[in-house]
């Protein structure tokens, strides 16, 4: 017999300055690893490196901005993505919504760019991407609520799909050959996105903060929000109460679609004015996370994706100063998350340790 | 118990390895305060060692931005020569690395500037038009740039393109190719008609095109029959298909294989059958002994080093600097004699030497044909005004002038003997 040196079961709601408590400490101790790693194997003083972290963001103001982009982006897709997952429908299909949103944005750029004007271009491209992003979410929800295909194969499959879309298009846009199509209407910037008070990234940033406020009401306020928040708890009950199952599934992923569809618009229309198979550059897999540790509220989201971003510019930019390898950076915020997604586990179970009262071991 | 004690041992054991491990970068670190430790290894990137006695002039600090990091070939060829000329001219430096080819490389460049830098450079095709905006959008700072085509048209004093003439290098490595071709031909391996080679291509474009043709040149320079099959991976850095496309390859028929793309497939699957091979981007023959024939490169030290002493001295910087043998920015690795035929050397030197005297030309049109005719006129698309429309004829006095009208490559033909398999 075996016998059990822990004891895990689930805690009862804590208070939310004691959970608060617990995910401050564990940060901490995050950053206490992450020290000592640094000194065994770089040598280097952990407060140098803390420091560049942080003026890897802050830096200057172009950095600050740079940060406030990265986080908009990030927090659009997982905008996207969280009415999904509220309705316990996992879409890792982010990526390939963006693309696609992305790739029918940069097709209105190049086929249209000379022939309307700039307003209606605009309004093309914005209405193109919401529509290819959704329809590239709405395709598994389909098959989803008809033969209850698994939906989390399904939309990474997607990715793949769309990908390849993207290459092939830069093959036909790029006639050279190279596969890279560069900045669209680098002349006539028709179809860029207007700058708004001089700074390139403030209107992607206005956009996100006006979607984190719609997808807040949405989910919390809204009929719609109450039911995939019911058919995520339970499709039985969902059903009993008359809730048409199917069809919110599909509706829900035509909007985690669309929005992904607005961040493909964002990073091609509104940053790049370029289309290529990286631009979204895994963050339809990083919104996974980002939704997930903010337990799927959009406010909470600010904060986490403000996270992931900070770590993933401070991390780049300790590997320029302390000339360390990429690596490097990766290990040290894969520290930190399993931290963080670790003191979730202590706020959600407690660990007692089982007393033997036979002694054997002595 | 026994858990428990077995869990601490562990611990233990874990912390005194680390311990093991951190002992040695740390008595590296005290070597490299003394500014004679210019080749330190890769941990110090940021070397203050400015008191080398600095030339009069301006003071230069370069931001390098490569697409990848030192894991990828190519963008290690770069970080090298980077690191090597910058110690050389004793300028300070910055290194970002893992840039993609969007507005990201925008913002690097910017916060390259903030840092201090009044020379950036970056690595990557698709980072141009957004050095190019950089470069609009900061007259004062010299913006060079590998691979890329529109310096000569952009019309901006600080915007400048470079490359090399690789295709010399890849004629050489050809040459070793075609000998030993023959000698396998001699050992009655295969007869001479079915001497066939095998390349594979990352991207179905000039840079690639006019590599492969060189090759393909040089290799038949010395084995008439050769010919070869081309097939394309789409991506420059995907080891997986590379490793496929040399097998398939191999599959059919080809007795000998190189690469244009970034990974180990191609060296690695060539070395698992026993094909021969000729790589890129440097040696390959640690991992590929036996199979490992010579590999030609670009070195950037020499244009890394004319680039900073331009910004120094304030001379203007040509729109286009294309690298040659002569300027030591062609290379060819060390020959693996295992592997090569016998004379290799020898031959390699004798041709080197007619390139450095200016007597061979890699593309003369009196060595390939066109659906069976010689060319005496084509017309290129080297003005790349985005309306891929070409405009000038770049055949003239017996060649093509490859590099000469632009530093980029646009040799784009697809000659007698050279087969698309993809198409």
């Amino acid at each position: 017999m075996k016998n059990k040196l822990f004891h895990v079961s689930r805690r009862p709601a804590m208070p939310w300055w004691k959970s608060l408590l617990i995910r401050v400490i564990a940060i901490a101790l995050a950053l206490v690893v992450c020290a000592v790693v640094t000194m065994l194997f770089t040598g280097e003083n952990p407060l140098n490196v803390f420091s560049a972290m942080i003026s890897g963001s802050f830096g200057t103001s172009r950095k600050i901005w740079a940060t406030l982009q990265g986080i908009a982006i990030l927090l659009c897709v997982s905008l996207a993505v969280t009415p999904a997952f509220r309705m316990r429908f996992w879409n890792v299909g982010g990526e390939g919504q963006i693309l696609m949103g992305g790739l029918a944005c940069a097709a209105c750029m190049i086929y249209f760019g000379d022939v309307v004007p700039n307003w209606v271009l605009i309004l093309m491209m914005t209405v193109s991407a919401i529509v290819a992003g959704a329809i590239w979410g709405g395709i598994p929800a389909i098959f989803k609520a008809k033969w209850n295909t698994n939906e989390t194969l399904f939309t990474l499959m997607m990715n793949y799909i769309a990908t390849q879309l993207v290459a092939y298009f830069c093959n036909i846009w790029d006639k050279k050959g190279s596969g890279i199509v560069g900045v669209i209407n680098p002349a006539t910037e028709a179809g860029w996105f207007p700058v708004l008070g001089g700074q390139r990234y403030l209107l992607n940033v206005i956009i996100v903060a006006i979607l984190v406020v719609f997808v807040y009401i949405y989910l919390n306020y809204s009929k719609h929000g109450y039911e995939l928040t019911v058919v995520g708890e339970s499709e039985k009950t969902a059903r009993y109460v008359g809730i048409k199952v199917e069809k919110v599934i599909v509706r829900t992923m035509l909007l985690s679609g669309a929005l992904c569809g607005v961040a493909g618009l964002l990073l091609v229309g509104g940053t790049d004015h370029s289309i290529s198979t990286t631009i979204a550059g895994g963050r339809g897999f990083t919104a996974v996370m980002v939704s997930w540790l903010a337990k799927f509220n959009p406010v909470v989201m600010i904060v986490t994706s403000f996270i992931l971003v900070f770590l993933e510019r401070g991390s780049s930019d300790i590997t320029s100063k302390f000339g360390l390898n990429k690596s490097f950076s990766d290990i040290l915020t894969g520290i930190i998350l399993f931290f963080i997604i670790g003191s979730e586990f202590f706020i959600n179970y407690r660990i007692d340790l089982v007393h033997n009262t036979e002694k054997e071991a002595k | 118990m026994k858990k428990i004690l077995a869990i601490a041992l562990c611990a233990i054991m874990v912390i005194g390895v680390l311990a093991g491990c951190s002992s040695q970068p740390a008595s590296n670190d005290n070597a490299n305060s003394t500014p004679a430790n210019n080749d330190a290894p890769a941990t110090n990137d940021t070397p203050a060692t400015n008191n080398t006695p600095a030339a009069e002039g301006k003071t230069v600090k370069v931001g390098f931005i490569t697409l990848h990091d030192e894991n990828s070939t190519y963008d290690k060829n770069f970080i090298d020569a980077a690191k090597a000329a910058c110690a050389n001219a004793g300028v300070e430096y910055i290194i970002k690395s893992n840039v993609p080819e969007g507005s990201e490389c925008f913002d690097t460049a910017e916060e390259l500037i903030d840092e201090g830098c009044n020379v950036i450079f970056a690595d990557s095709f698709g980072h141009e038009d957004f050095m190019i905006q950089a470069a609009k959008a900061h007259a004062d700072v010299m913006f060079c740039h590998a691979t890329g085509t529109k310096a000569h048209t952009t019309g901006l004093d600080n915007f400048h393109n470079a490359f090399a003439a690789i295709y010399e290098g890849r004629y050489l490595a050809g040459v070793a190719a075609g000998l030993k071709l023959n000698e396998m031909i001699a050992n009655g391996e295969f007869t001479a008609d079915e001497a066939k080679m095998g390349y594979v291509g990352a991207f179905p474009y000039a840079e690639v095109k006019s590599g492969y043709t060189s090759f393909f040149l040089g290799a038949r320079s010395v084995c008439p029959t050769v010919t070869m099959e081309v097939t394309f991976t789409n991506s420059w850095y995907d080891e997986a298909l590379e490793k496929e496309a040399a097998n398939k390859l191999i599959n059919r028929g080809c007795k000998l294989i190189s690469q244009h793309a970034d990974s180990m497939g191609a060296p690695t699957a060539c070395e698992t059958a026993g094909v021969p091979d000729v790589s890129y981007n440097g040696s390959t023959v640690a991992a590929c002994p036996n199979t490992f024939i010579i590999s030609s490169r670009i070195n950037w030290e020499p244009y890394f080093l004319h680039m900073i002493d331009c910004a120094r001295t304030g001379t203007a910087l040509e729109a286009d600097w294309t690298g040659t043998i002569a300027t030591s920015s062609v290379e060819l690795s060390e020959l693996n004699e295992k592997a090569a035929a016998a004379g290799t050397a020898e031959k390699l030197a004798e041709v080197k030497a007619q390139f450095e005297a200016g007597t061979l030309k890699v593309f003369a049109t009196d060595t390939f044909t066109v659906g069976g005719a010689s060319l005496t006129e084509y017309l290129a698309d080297v003005d790349d005004m985005g309306d891929f429309q070409p405009e000038t004829n770049v055949i003239s006095d017996g060649y093509f002038h490859e590099s000469e009208y632009r530093s980029a490559p646009y040799f784009d033909i697809d000659i007698d003997g050279i087969t698309n398999i993809d198409a």
